[in-house]
């Protein structure tokens, strides 16, 4: 029995959710791996935060053209109908609204959607890149993260403890165990892996879980 | 009119210490490297121009480009959003031993301050960083029920940039995904000097491709096949 799902299996749940005909952002890491597992029949156009619309995968090794990137600095190829454009225009993409789908990582989600996911405290150089802004404007903001931190500590908290990258913004969060909407500030329990009973969830997470109606199974493939 | 410079040393000319310069680019991708280098060769020989602020999305990768500014003493602080990179020893350990400056800003902050800076809007207000510590000391807005924070524009003496074709009246188009910040920063800076892959005459970019009208531009040197700094670090530059 599954007793928690690999990044790439959450990667995989998340991708079940794309609408057909979105434009989606996935962030640098682990919410890139949502692309690949699109459900067929789906069409999605993805943008990047450095000035494209419309990528596709990365090009064989040793076919990398270099100024063709992703915000991750990693080489990428274009669909027929990409374009390019400059930073402004890409951000007004994000911030305006026009984005369908922006998928991030994280460190800490709390109950009414504020995300950490962009800084670990003092002691470090600080980097936030386009963080603060793609949590603004998408119509939906997913998180993809293991359920617990590895230490164990739950992520899914009543309040942030780590500095924010944004106050009331995520829409969904789909973790090693479950998958979580917030609603009017509160976690409601979508779907849990079979082999977990409710009180069991509820102890790896902080803030507490809401169920309305019934709570589905989480079942994924191997992938 | 002909803003062709005969040298990339003449196209360089008359940058000082402490200005603000704007770098195109993110990652390898757009940076003038020729350009950058120059100016290092020319702090390294005269002492000048140092303290810089240097406005790039990044703070520099390896030894190549704004890592080369940084070892060489010529940067007083960065202002950028994501100072990480594959090597970003250049600026980590200066940045840890209190020896460069940082003002971190949002990607699309950043890119925002820029344009307006060059669109003559002093100001603006932006969802972003609303309740980080970002926003920490900047006039919060409610516009329709949410809150937004204003910020100010950003103004440099001198943008670097690379570009794919220019004429002599300045118009440039660029290649790829290697756009992003240059064309904002062209209307940002008093003095935008150009690197272009190729110098045609006018008329020869079609007016409906053409993505920086010359008017943002002053200076304008060809570097035929210029280096990617990606590239450059992929093939071990240091």
């Amino acid at each position: 029995m599954t007793t928690k799902l690999s990044n790439a299996q959450i990667a995989w749940r998340a991708a079940q959710d794309l609408p057909d005909g979105a434009y989606v952002n996935l962030g640098i890491g682990f919410p890139e791996m949502i692309a690949k597992f699109k459900p067929k029949g789906r069409e999605v156009i993805y943008h990047t935060e450095n000035g494209v619309l419309d990528f596709g995968e990365a090009p064989p090794a040793g076919q990398e053209d270099w100024d063709l990137i992703n915000a991750g600095k990693k080489a990428i190829t274009l669909n027929d109908g990409a374009s390019f454009f400059h930073h402004a225009d890409s951000f007004a993409m994000v911030r305006g609204g026009h984005l369908d789908v922006a998928v991030l990582g994280a460190y800490e989600i709390s109950e009414n959607g504020d995300l950490a996911n962009w800084s670990t405290g003092p002691g470090s150089v600080p980097a936030v890149g386009g963080a603060m802004d793609l949590v603004h404007g998408a119509k939906q903001v997913w998180v993809v993260t293991d359920h617990v931190t590895k230490k164990g500590a739950p992520k899914l908290l009543k309040q942030c403890r780590l500095p924010l990258t944004g106050v009331a913004c995520v829409t969904t969060v789909y973790t090693s165990l479950a998958v979580v909407d917030i609603r009017d500030g509160c976690f409601v329990l979508r779907e849990k892996l079979p082999g977990m009973s409710l009180d069991e969830l509820q102890a790896l997470t902080e803030a507490d879980l809401s169920v309305e109606g019934t709570v589905k199974d989480l079942v994924v493939p191997e992938v | 009119m002909n803003k062709i410079s005969p040298s990339i040393d003449d196209a360089l000319a008359g940058i000082e210490d402490g200005m603000a310069v704007m770098i195109g680019g993110f990652g390898g991708a757009g940076a003038p490297i020729e350009l950058i280098h120059a100016l290092v060769d020319i702090y390294k020989k005269t002492g000048s121009p140092g303290s810089l602020t240097v406005i790039n999305n990044n703070a520099g990768n390896g030894a190549v480009g704004i890592a080369a500014m940084i070892y060489a003493g010529m940067v007083a602080k960065m202002v950028c959003s994501f100072p990480r990179s594959s090597d970003p020893k250049a600026f980590t350990d200066k940045y840890l031993a209190g020896e460069i400056g940082l003002e971190l800003v949002p990607q699309g902050t950043l890119a925002e301050r820029i344009r307006a800076g060059g669109a003559g809007i002093p100001a603006f207000y932006t969802p972003s960083s609303f309740g980080t510590d970002v926003a920490e000391g900047k006039p919060v807005a409610e516009f329709e029920g949410r809150s937004y924070v204003q910020e100010r524009w950003l103004k440099a003496d001198v943008a670097l940039i690379k570009a794919e074709l220019a004429d002599r009246k300045g118009n440039l188009t660029y290649r790829k995904a290697a756009r992003n910040f240059s064309p904002l920063m062209a209307m940002a800076a008093k003095t935008t000097i150009v690197q272009a892959s190729r110098i045609v005459e006018p008329g020869e970019i079609d007016p409906e491709h053409i993505v920086t009208p010359g008017i943002f531009v002053n200076r304008v040197v060809e570097v035929a096949n210029p280096q990617q700094e990606e590239a450059m670090l992929r093939e071990g530059a240091n």
